[in-house]
């Protein structure tokens, strides 16, 4: 479903990609873990459109098709998802009204039925009480003083809104309670499918216990150094990122 | 003539005005409309070198002034007629036509509200005419000179207006015409009302409008003023004096007229009094919009707040400058302004003053002003969720905006501006390719 190719990414000059290599396969959950800055959301960013980065090599293909020249917009409507790693608040912008202009656009552009506002709210209501997400919350402006583990939670709700097929989890658990974290695992489960992949990005094996992983992918100074099993992650876990402090450089 | 009218002309345009004064334009008394010219012709047309005027520069600009509009024709009454009877019926009309207030069109005034017709007695056109200090603003006092009608409408004291004053300046079907007109409102003591005036230009059309607001002590007056349309040139001055106790909330709108200035002298001569002044303007093309105001705390207690937003687009320009003076006093004033800006083309200019002149030591005050682009991070974020570019700047722009109108009381009023600032942006979605 998605593969990247010695991707090299550059920003204002300073390489932070290097060549990074990566394969998912429909229906497969691929775990990536790394030390901080070794370049994970900056990769999440430059599959999912971000402009600010250079891209300086390699090519990004989601089922055959390279998505680098598509703009964000258009590789959301093609099924790709990101879960922020910080949200983004907007202040003046209802929740409501984003959500119901992110379906709406969507099916637009897939050249799918617009929701009607009846079914809109029905499964904004259903998937709002899955993930335990306050009514309330939803007549905010988008993420305004919602708290970090809010935040998430509004990652997790848009994720099954929107119904991806690639959806990428950029440090989703971190700022999530214990039960909080439970209730967002079980959301994703519930998506998991053979026609969907997702790309998780964590620091834990914690999440990694609830949402089990197929492969799990080692991340530093901007490569994948290592690939493998769920049990890579309870390697690394015990013993940290030293073995490839040097295996990037 | 006290003066010779074309002592100061220096440019054709000048000399066309002064000849429309020696015409015997105008409708108020004589002697206001004398001394008015008499302060007009000791300074000639804005330039950039008068601080207020610095970024629009009246006397370079404007090379040629319109024939001045006649008045409206039984034609033209009728079709205005027509339109009125359009209007939502719970709020009370009035039509200014080419400048003049036209008799018996529109509502009849609501209970506790009189309105005379400029220029139909002396008695009213005094009462329009305050005198402004030999220091008066030149567009101000071209408008005393010139002004071929309007209104003094009178609220009753402690009179509680359920409904607005709506004033409608539209022009009839004719070639480009100059027109100036003024409005007076005395508000009495202790009364409430909203007034809200739609400035309609037509393609070429020269306007200098004045609002006189005379606002009685524990007064409650909200303001809207309404630019749209394709004048060639709107100047509109909003002159308010704030008794005791008494509030005004003004709100402008503009998203029409090539170039625009509106200027706002608002005094509080009581203590306690309570001004508001706020703003949205949204300009595209090759509009130059000015917003210039001018708040003078003359007496302790008063607080004044402006807000004010502007998102300038294409090659236009936005200037804002906000002055806010508080004399020695005025202790215990407190002021706050804010004016953003958000510019949406590399070509879009947005010139941005906010001003304090503070002459007495117990008062809080402050200010910001920002020109920026929209939020890249925001925009991201939407588009992530698969929202097209054109839609999530508009959103964003909404938001924007919005935060403006939100300050405008009136709950329908806000509405209507709602209405028209989403159509702004949906038109300007869709001329983009
Ligand atoms: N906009 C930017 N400007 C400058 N440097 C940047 C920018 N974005 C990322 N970087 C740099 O790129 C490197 C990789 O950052 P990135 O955020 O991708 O790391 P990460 O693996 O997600 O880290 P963490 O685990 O802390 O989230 C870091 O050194 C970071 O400082
Ligand atoms: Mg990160």
């Amino acid at each position: 479903m998605l593969e990247v190719k010695n991707l090299r990414v550059e920003i204002h000059g300073r390489p932070i990609l290097d060549g990074l290599d990566l394969t998912v396969k429909a229906g497969e959950v691929a775990a990536i873990m790394g030390p901080n800055g070794s370049g994970k959301s900056t990769l999440s960013y430059v599959i999912a459109g971000k402009e600010d980065y250079e891209v300086t090599g390699g090519e990004i293909l989601l089922d055959g098709e390279n998505i680098l020249e598509l703009s964000p917009d258009e590789r959301a409507a093609k099924g790709l998802f990101l879960a922020f790693q910080y949200p983004i608040e907007i202040p003046g912008v209802a929740t409501m009204t984003f959500l119901k202009s992110a379906l709406t656009a969507l099916a637009r552009q897939r050249g799918e039925k617009e929701p009607t506002t009846a079914d809109f709210m029905r499964r904004v209501r259903a998937a709002a009480e899955r993930l335990k997400i306050d009514q309330d919350m939803l007549k905010r402006p988008l993420n305004v003083g919602f708290s970090g583990g809010e935040k998430k939670r509004m990652e997790i709700l848009q994720m099954a809104l929107l119904e991806p097929r690639l959806a990428i989890m950029d440090e989703t658990d971190s700022g999530l309670d214990i039960d909080a974290l439970r209730v967002v695992a079980e959301g994703v489960n519930a998506l998991r499918d053979p026609k969907r992949a997702f790309l998780v990005i964590t620091h834990y094996q914690r999440l990694l216990n609830h949402i089990k992983p197929d492969t799990v992918h080692v991340m530093a100074r901007g490569k994948i150094v290592r690939s493998g099993g769920p049990d890579l992650a309870l390697e690394l876990e015990r013993n940290g990122y030293r073995d490839y402090a040097e295996a990037a450089a | 003539m006290t003066a010779h009218p074309l002592a100061a002309a220096r440019t054709p345009a000048e000399s066309a005005l002064a000849e429309q004064f020696s015409a015997g334009q105008g409708a108020l008394p004589l002697p206001e409309r004398e001394a008015a010219f008499r302060a007009f012709s000791a300074k000639g047309l804005p330039t950039r070198r008068d601080e207020a005027w610095h970024y629009t520069d009246l006397r370079q600009r404007l090379t040629k002034i319109a024939p001045p509009a006649d008045a409206p024709d039984d034609a033209a009454v009728r079709k205005a007629r027509a339109r009125v009877s359009s209007l939502v019926a719970d709020v009370t009309h009035f039509v200014i036509l080419d400048g003049r207030l036209v008799a018996n069109l529109g509502s009849p005034p609501s209970e506790g509200v009189s309105i005379v017709s400029l220029g139909e007695d002396a008695r009213a056109g005094r009462a329009a005419a305050p005198d402004l200090g030999a220091n008066v603003d030149a567009v101000l006092a071209l408008n005393g000179a010139l002004a071929q009608g309007g209104a003094v409408i009178r609220i009753a004291p402690h009179a509680k207006l359920s409904a607005p004053i709506e004033i409608r300046h539209w022009g009839s079907e004719r070639d480009a015409r100059s027109i100036a007109s003024r409005v007076a409102v005395e508000i009495g003591a202790g009364a409430k009302a909203t007034i809200v005036e739609y400035f309609e230009g037509k393609a070429g059309d020269q306007r200098n409008a004045a609002t006189i607001l005379d606002i009685g002590a524990d007064a409650k007056v909200e303001h809207v003023a309404v630019v749209e349309g394709e004048a060639a040139l709107h100047l509109e001055s909003l002159v308010a004096k704030l008794s005791q106790g008494a509030s005004l909330s003004a709100f402008g709108f503009i998203s029409g007229g090539e170039l625009v200035r509106r200027q706002i002298f608002a005094t509080l001569v009581g203590e306690n009094a309570k001004l508001a002044l706020n703003g949205l303007s949204l300009l595209g093309g090759r509009r130059h919009a000015d917003t210039t105001l001018l708040v003078d705390h003359v007496a302790p207690h008063g607080e004044s707040r402006e807000f004010f937003k502007h998102v300038v687009a294409d090659e236009a320009t936005g200037v804002y400058q906000g002055k806010v003076v508080v004399e020695p006093g005025a202790q215990k004033t407190d002021g706050g302004m804010k004016s953003q800006a958000i510019l949406l083309s590399p070509a879009a200019v947005m010139n941005n003053k906010p001003e304090l002149e503070i002459f007495a030591d117990d008062v809080v005050c402050g200010h910001g002003a920002t020109v920026g682009a929209l939020d890249r991070e925001q925009l991201f974020y939407l588009r992530a969720r698969g929202i097209p570019e054109a839609e999530a700047e508009a959103m964003l722009l909404e938001a924007f905006g919005f935060e403006a109108i939100e300050r405008v009381g009136d709950e329908a009023m806000r509405e209507i501006l709602r209405g028209k600032a989403r159509k702004w942006l949906a038109d300007r979605a869709e001329a983009k390719p």
